[in-house]
């Protein structure tokens, strides 16, 4: 963003605009409209991860069980609150409350890195537990093998869109340390809180998916 | 371009075209009209790789044996053929090109509601279509369009992850533009534009864009599950660890299914501008025009399973999905009648849009009608993986589609660039178009039922005749696709000047001056009336004036 180096501060209204509240409004829509793809995106993932359970649910158990239930819990109670905070953000920054809007974005921030690094460690410890699909691979199972491949893609795909939202969240923080003004009105504000309830959302169904199915008793 | 410059010299008023004639002026801009043309220039390249690929496959096809090419290489020549055409053609064509020239003007908007979105749009295309290119150059990929697994996970030993990483990016700029035109539909109106005052292009546009958005992502999620089972080797779809091949068929034509629409949805857009202004008659059934259009959107999304009727799927699926599959059918006839009607006592001229559009019916009602054929089980399972099926969607995507893109080309150009076109060599071209259409495609019916399969390079000889007749339709099919390249050209540089309403049609683009200035309006318009007023209600249409538009009438249009 240019906007950051730039001495004059960034508009937040825009070409073909002629009414910042309109502005909002379309961006707002267009993020909606963009979650509903993504969540056909992850469907598409949470349909074809179904079928392959209901063809091999023993393995998938299997899977499931082995799965650090832990590190899941850990960031799911991350996660949770990152969006609590980010809500927060979202809702000070038109109040004209800076300073909060500023501290809740930076603490939404430090969750997400926060949840990023817990799912580094585990990572390495699956890899370590050889669970990564191939020769060698950890579990005799029918099936173990293919609940690990959904696992690393899912969560990988996931972790993809989080670093995308904590880039996004940073930002915000960047330019509005500059021109607090900047937050109130751009619509890049609740657009990106919407972007990041849904990186959440999302993780609720992949903790059930990944971290329960082998531990029902 | 130069010409451009001394016109602005002249004291011409500023165009969009005339903003600014350096690279960077066009790859930097955030002018839809600008990114329309972006557009237009990079999907004619891919339009004329993916023909040259066919054309090697027509030719080797001439003969009986293998004789051009071998085995491989012509598996790769029609995998190239139909990735390019199908992702780097056929679904951006319109909506990418006419959809982001037309869209704002026809409601009366400055832009699109996102205009950098929109230019990003366009490096997400590029971007993709480097991946595609780098898969050919490197040496091709050879499952055929469909990537069907196992083949593209486990054994293909060709440029499958470029190729699949192409579709996926070029994917995301679908979804883009989706979201922009669906955006700009809702917030951008002008005044007075109400949703049922809207011209059918727009609706069509609408209904496209949802299509983009919800099954673009499923297609992927499917690629993405490939690429990391042949990347990675994650076992997803490898039945020896318990996968299942068919649940990527069931994936990719969720998203390929309504791929079709995709495709097919502007083309009606396009055609339900066209057939009233040259009949001089208002739209017939303006109201269930517009329902037939989400009604094709909507149950577009639930007949996929008919590419899958000899996959092993249950025949209950079989059953269910051949019903929707007829249903699907209900309102695009609805079309058809209704476009007909709207021609009924019209006082019709035939200018080339028009014959193109003309076409454009035929070779739909042709392709919608043996796709019946394809919907009914017993009949799809005899003509399953023959050249029947590779007829009946060309009828739809090339004689459908590409015959409503070059009306569209030739409807629009006065607008898009300020100058007239050469009426008697547009005509020949189309009428060129639409034989050299049927003289490749029709035998391909025939042999087809006869039961010539597709996707081999040598065949038994009694089918050499309909081979040979169908590879000289291609010659055809190709002088009439080089022609308008040319004369087109031409008319950009030396045809006379196009006033701002060549056609007499109604809809705000024909009110701004030709080509629009950078921001489309002086002022915004004010609608209040609906589409299509050729006639008042209860009178008769009448011929079309002669003569240039005088521009009274169109300002106040
Ligand atoms: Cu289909």
């Amino acid at each position: 963003m240019t906007a950051s180096t730039a001495s004059s501060p960034p508009v937040a209204l825009h070409e073909p605009w002629e009414d910042l509240s309109r502005q909002r409004q379309a961006a707002t829509m267009g993020m909606w409209i963009f979650l509903l793809s993504e969540m056909l995106l992850f469907g598409g993932l949470f349909a074809a991860y179904t079928v392959c359970r209901s063809l091999n649910p023993m393995g998938f158990r299997a899977g499931s069980h082995e799965a650090d239930l832990v590190y899941g819990t850990i960031n799911t109670v991350l996660l949770i609150t990152s969006s609590l905070t980010m809500t927060l953000a979202v809702r000070a920054a038109p109040a004209r409350l800076h300073k909060v809007a500023l501290g809740f974005l930076a603490a939404t921030v430090a969750l997400g890195l926060a949840f990023l690094a817990v799912k580094g460690m585990e990572y390495h410890e699956d890899l370590t537990k050889s669970l990564f699909p191939g020769p060698g691979f950890k579990l005799p199972q029918q099936g173990a093998e293919q609940f690990f491949s959904f696992y690393w893609v899912m969560t990988g795909l996931h972790m993809l869109h989080m670093t995308a939202g904590v880039i996004a969240v940073s930002r915000l923080i960047v330019v509005g340390r500059r021109y607090p003004e900047w937050l109130e009105t751009s619509p890049a504000v609740e657009a990106t809180g919407l972007y990041w309830s849904l990186v959440d959302v999302i993780w609720m169904i992949l903790y059930v998916l990944i971290y329960l199915p082998g531990r029902g008793g | 371009m130069s010409q451009a410059a001394a016109q602005a010299a002249d004291g011409r008023p500023l165009t969009y075209l005339s903003n600014g004639f350096t690279l960077r002026s066009w790859l930097t801009s955030t002018d839809h009209k600008r990114i329309a043309i972006l557009y237009a220039v990079s999907i004619t390249a891919f339009f004329f790789l993916g023909g040259i690929a066919i054309g090697i496959v027509r030719l080797e096809l001439v003969t009986p044996t293998q004789d051009l090419v071998s085995a491989d290489t012509y598996n790769r020549l029609f995998t190239l053929h139909g990735i390019v055409m199908v992702w780097f053609f056929l679904v951006p064509s319109i909506p990418t090109t006419f959809g982001n020239f037309l869209l704002p003007m026809m409601i009366g908007a400055k832009d699109l509601a996102m205009p950098r979105l929109n230019l990003f749009s366009w490096y997400l295309y590029v971007a993709g279509g480097l991946f595609t290119v780098y898969a050919l150059i490197a040496g091709g990929v050879d499952t055929g369009w469909t990537f069907y697994t196992p083949f593209s996970t486990m054994f293909s030993n060709s440029h499958v992850l470029a190729a699949a990483m192409g579709v996926f990016v070029v994917g995301f700029s679908s979804v883009a533009t989706g979201i922009n035109f669906i955006v700009t539909t809702h917030m951008m109106r002008t005044r007075g534009m109400t949703w049922m005052r809207l011209p059918l292009f727009v609706w069509a546009m609408y209904a496209t864009s949802f299509v983009m958005v919800l099954a673009t992502p499923v297609l992927s999620v499917a690629l993405l599950l490939v690429m990391a089972e042949r990347w990675l080797g994650v076992p997803i779809f490898n039945p020896t660890h318990g996968g299942d091949p068919l649940l990527f068929q069931h994936l990719f034509w969720f998203y390929s299914h309504p791929a079709v629409y995709i495709m097919i949805l502007p083309a009606m857009g396009v055609v339900s501008e066209i057939f009233p202004c040259f009949a001089r008659r208002r739209i017939f059934g303006y109201q269930f025009m517009v329902y037939a259009m989400v009604a094709i959107a909507v149950i577009g999304f639930f007949v996929w399973g008919h590419h899958m009727f000899v996959s092993g799927q249950s025949g209950y699926a079989n059953l269910v999905f051949s019903f929707l599959s007829f249903v699907v059918a209900v309102p695009s006839a609805i079309k058809v009648f209704n476009w007909t009607a709207t021609l009924y006592r019209g006082q019709i001229t035939f200018e080339a849009p028009m014959f193109y559009a003309i076409g454009f019916v035929g070779l739909f009602t042709i392709g919608g009608l043996t796709g019946l054929f394809l919907a009914t089980v017993p009949i799809d399972i005899q003509a399953t993986d023959t050249y029947f099926v590779v007829a009946h969607f060309h009828y739809i995507m090339v004689g459908g589609s590409v015959s409503a893109l070059f009306a569209a080309i030739h409807f629009w150009w006065p607008k898009m660039t300020g100058r007239m076109y050469p009426e008697i060599w547009a005509r020949f071209a189309a009428i060129l178009m639409f034989f050299g259409f049927n003289f490749t495609f029709f035998p391909q019916f025939i042999m087809g039922w006869m039961g010539m399969p597709r996707r081999y390079g040598s065949y038994p000889p009694e089918f050499q005749i309909y081979h040979v007749l169908s590879s000289a339709g291609a010659l055809v099919l190709a002088a009439a696709y080089l022609l308008p390249l040319g004369y087109l050209t031409w008319a950009y540089f030396r045809a006379p000047r196009a006033p701002r309403n060549p056609w007499h049609a109604t809809g705000l683009e024909w009110t701004t001056p030709s080509p629009p200035p950078p921001l489309n309006f002086d002022a915004p318009p004010v609608v209040n009336e609906g589409p299509y007023h050729y006639h008042p209600a209860e009178v008769g249409p009448e011929a079309r004036p002669e003569g240039a538009e005088d521009e009274q009438r169109a300002s106040s249009a």
